[in-house]
């Protein structure tokens, strides 16, 4: 029985559960069975927020246990690392490398990791790591950072980068048909960062 | 049998929550009536309900009044359902107690969704205890598809049997979504209500008799379970362990042990005994895998069915795979597997914090700044209060509590804490939902306690609901608005101890906040900013900061808008020889929605209106 696991974080309001949500759309149009999970009570309120995804023949629990994490899609540098123990050994980390400082940093009272990517990669984990908050506001909208990260994730899956790409333009053109052509740049620009395997200043 | 599903299978497969699934379920049963108070993980299912114009359905003003009118459908024969979180149902059981003693009509269905884990509640309790406490059944599924199959059959089985049902939802049916297949809608006209007296006024002399039949029902519900087609023995071909798994913890028994013996109990309550001693035959040894609390291995261990259960179990939190598979290789006696992956990070905790403008912010502020207080506190998003910076909300236990708290503060107070004054925090639809009445014991009972009520216009932390003060009902229609200031005056509260105040206009609050401190005598100080969430939000002109003219000095910070950034920070020494902290600042200009509450507290006049660099994002108002 062979399983995917997908793991995303990021917070409250960065489209995690949406991106997840058409990984799943994906999933389903290859008849895999799919399960989706989220913890995210409060995560309107700018708190942590983990998606997990699992699909196969059939999927029992929802939710992905620590070190079964075939890929981990982290949405803001410092969540990537707060759940990099999810990942299985070879498992692949893909990061934005955007930050996003919460209150109780700027308070003083805690310190925001100087390098989590570094920190990540010191773990012995396989981390691609790219900025794609500015992706995004160069084509526009911060919120097409939500399709750099499903693009990037697009030729690590186990079903060709279209039927993602499918997914993501069938979401759009739906509802905003105006959208499909950047979110498919966006999309682009995700592949790229990942395949091209720059060693970019992770201290970004 | 009363349980089994209606209909055949519909076209396609769905892809639904738990709790969409539900609602998709309670349309299909030809339900008439829904209500609900939002209460997360719950709250989605009346919000999906109300999308069907087929059925009505309603934001009630609290839980026990939803339960009500699903009884009042009920008695009229129309099929009726109600929805709440966990803590809902203590709210609500005052009417569950008796209605299980008339019985209902129409089906009635209740579910309640428990927050194992506590990812958004103040507690972790266990609902399963209301199916014993008031002789009603429990259906627990294992996941969306269960969810709406249950659903449909728990309309079936009230009409069977005449009584409530519970539908016992746990976060993670709620908020997991997976793959459902719909069956055939039924439609469902009421019969009308039949007087009668001896059924429906229970007062003694009528419940009396009543009560017999409820046990008669008991001992029916127990023989159906026996045979029902939820609870399922799945044989399995490592017999070293048995297991008697529901709801989630299924799922993860599965996972986890999926060559082992499973009785699982779809309608876990009454549970079926036999079906149980079954299991136990085939099996070395018997463990009970439920969330949360020792139900179903009590009654096993009394009918004489050895088992373990909570002492190799945690009586707290989700029973996935990664807490069952040691606590099971602990039970043989096999060394718990070494874990392989990256050890657990330390990184900064990520609490929620309010959103950008979030009008209580300058609540907090300003609560902050006052000295010698005691502040009770209530549910909603102000519980944040309690954080950093403001560290300004001093208790936190119910719906509505922080009135009665703070009457009983005032009166219970020794020396310690005489000049102490007492001041409640309270959200308009916390106040509506159970808040008024403990307003009015204050009142009454001439309790010294300035109230704030925090009037954002919406059931702001389950996503901006709205209540009969936002003016608006379910579907967004208008609706008769409540007047605060007039109920208040209503209950009591003298007018001049009345106002009503912009909470962005800090200095306005601390007047005010420390006048009515002062007067010993309840007063209610109305805030009325809207939500930032919520479409009745205006953002207007962002804000920046000049970093030339930023001293560093960080009162904007204690403000606690998630949109203002240190920079750099510095340490200076005064010429008093004292060192002081400084913390250099910018404002994320394109999540500021310019409400002005930094600028207030700003000594060097460094914040001043910017263009926007990005069209402002309300999703994004939090970074």
């Amino acid at each position: 029985m062979t399983i995917t696991n997908i793991l995303v974080c990021g917070i409250g309001g960065q489209g995690v559960m949406t991106a997840t949500e058409i990984l799943a759309e994906a999933a389903l149009s290859l008849g895999y069975d799919v399960k989706k999970t989220e913890v995210a009570g409060m995560s309107q309120r700018g708190g942590v927020v983990t998606s997990h995804l699992r699909f196969g023949p059939q999927v029992l629990s929802p939710q992905i246990m620590p070190g079964d994490a075939d890929l981990l899609v982290g949405f803001e540098a410092a969540e990537a690392l707060r759940w990099s123990h999810m990942l299985r050994p070879g498992g692949v980390a893909l990061v934005n490398l955007g930050r996003l400082v919460p209150p109780v940093v700027n308070i003083g009272l805690y310190e925001y990791p100087d390098d989590p990517i570094a920190q990540m990669r010191a773990l012995g984990l396989e981390v691609h790591a790219f900025d794609a908050s500015a992706m995004a506001l160069e084509l526009g909208n911060i919120r097409l950072g939500n399709t750099v990260m499903l693009g990037a994730m697009a030729d690590r899956l186990t079903f060709p980068a279209d039927v993602l790409l499918n997914a993501v333009l069938a979401r759009f053109g739906a509802r905003k048909p105006q959208l499909v052509d950047i979110n498919r740049q966006a999309f682009e620009r995700g592949r790229q960062a990942v395949a091209a395997r720059v060693e970019e200043p992770a201290n970004a | 049998m009363g349980a089994s599903l209606p209909g055949s299978v519909v076209a396609s497969r769905l892809f639904l929550s738990g709790n969409e699934a539900v609602a998709l379920a309670v349309r299909d049963a030809g339900c008439r009536v829904a209500a609900a108070y939002p209460g997360t993980p719950s709250t989605e299912i009346l919000e999906e309900l109300a999308k069907y114009p087929e059925l009505y359905a309603e934001w009630s003003v609290n839980e026990k009044v939803s339960l009500e009118v699903a009884l009042g459908a009920s008695m009229v024969g129309a099929r009726a359902f109600c929805a709440m979180k966990h803590v809902g149902l203590n709210v609500a059981s005052d009417a569950l107690m008796t209605m299980t003693v008339t019985g209902t009509e129409g089906g009635l269905v209740i579910a309640v969704a428990d927050d194992v884990g506590m990812s958004s509640s103040q507690n972790e309790q266990d609902s399963r205890y209301w199916g014993r406490f008031a002789h009603v059944p429990v259906y627990e599924p294992a996941d969306a598809q269960e969810a709406y199959d249950m659903t449909r059959a728990a309309f079936a089985l009230s009409e069977a049997h005449r009584c409530p049902v519970i539908l016992r939802l746990t976060t993670r049916i709620c908020h997991v979504k997976g793959r459902v297949q719909p069956r055939e809608r039924e439609a469902h006209e009421p019969a009308g209500f039949a007087k009668d007296a001896r059924r429906w006024v229970m007062v003694p002399g009528n419940a009396k008799p009543r009560l017999p039949l409820m046990h008669q029902r008991d001992d029916a519900l127990r023989a159906e379970a026996e045979t029902s087609e939820w609870n399922t023995l799945y044989e399995g071909s490592d017999r070293r362990l048995g297991f008697v798994a529901s709801g989630p913890a299924f799922m993860h028994v599965r996972e986890a042990f999926p060559d082992a013996p499973v009785l699982k109990l779809g309608l876990s309550h009454p549970l079926p005994i036999e079906r149980a001693r079954q299991l136990a035959t085939m099996a070395d040894r018997v463990l009970v895998v439920e969330e949360t609390e020792p139900l179903v291995e009590t009654e096993l261990r009394a009918a004489g069915i050895a088992c373990f259960g909570k002492e190799v179990l945690p009586r707290i939190g989700e029973l996935a795979p990664d807490v069952l598979r040691p606590a099971v290789a602990g039970m043989f006696g096999e060394p718990v597997p070494k874990a392989v992956h990256a050890a657990l990070q330390a990184v900064f905790p990520r609490p929620p914090t309010m959103c950008v403008a979030c009008p209580h912010l300058g609540i907090y502020y300003t609560l902050a700044q006052l000295r010698n207080i005691n502040i009770s506190g209530d549910i909603g998003c102000y519980s944040l209060g309690a954080g950093q910076p403001w560290n300004a909300l001093d208790t936190c236990i119910s719906m509505g509590a922080s009135m009665g708290v703070a009457l009983g503060m005032d009166k219970g107070r020794g020396e310690a804490d005489a000049k102490k004054s007492v001041v409640a925090v309270i959200g308009d639809s916390t106040f509506l939902h159970m808040g008024m009445q403990g307003l009015l014991d204050i009142v009454w009972n001439r309790g010294n306690v300035t109230v704030l009520l925090l009037d954002n216009r919406a059931v702001g932390m389950t996503g901006g609901q709205e209540n009969p003060g936002t003016g608006r009902d379910i579907h967004g229609e208008d609706a008769p608005r409540i007047d605060f200031a007039r109920l208040c005056e209503a209950l009591g509260v003298k007018k001049e101890r009345i106002r009503v105040l912009d909470p962005y206009q800090l200095p306005v609050l601390f007047k005010a906040l420390r006048e009515e401190t002062k007067i010993p005598e309840p007063s209610v100080i109305i805030t009325d900013r809207p939500c930032v969430l919520i479409d009745h939000y205006e953002a207007t002109q962002p804000y920046k900061v000049i970093a030339d003219k930023c001293t560093g000095c960080g009162n904007c910070i204690d403000v606690g808008c998630p949109a203002i950034h240190v920079t750099r920070r510095a340490t200076e020494v005064k010429p008093s020889g004292k060192e002081v902290e400084l913390a250099f600042v910018r404002i994320e200009t394109s999540a500021c929605t310019g409400c002005g509450l930094c600028v207030q507290p700003c000594a060097p006049e460094a914040i001043v209106h910017a263009a926007p660099e990005h069209p402002v994002n309300f999703l994004h108002k939090n970074v």
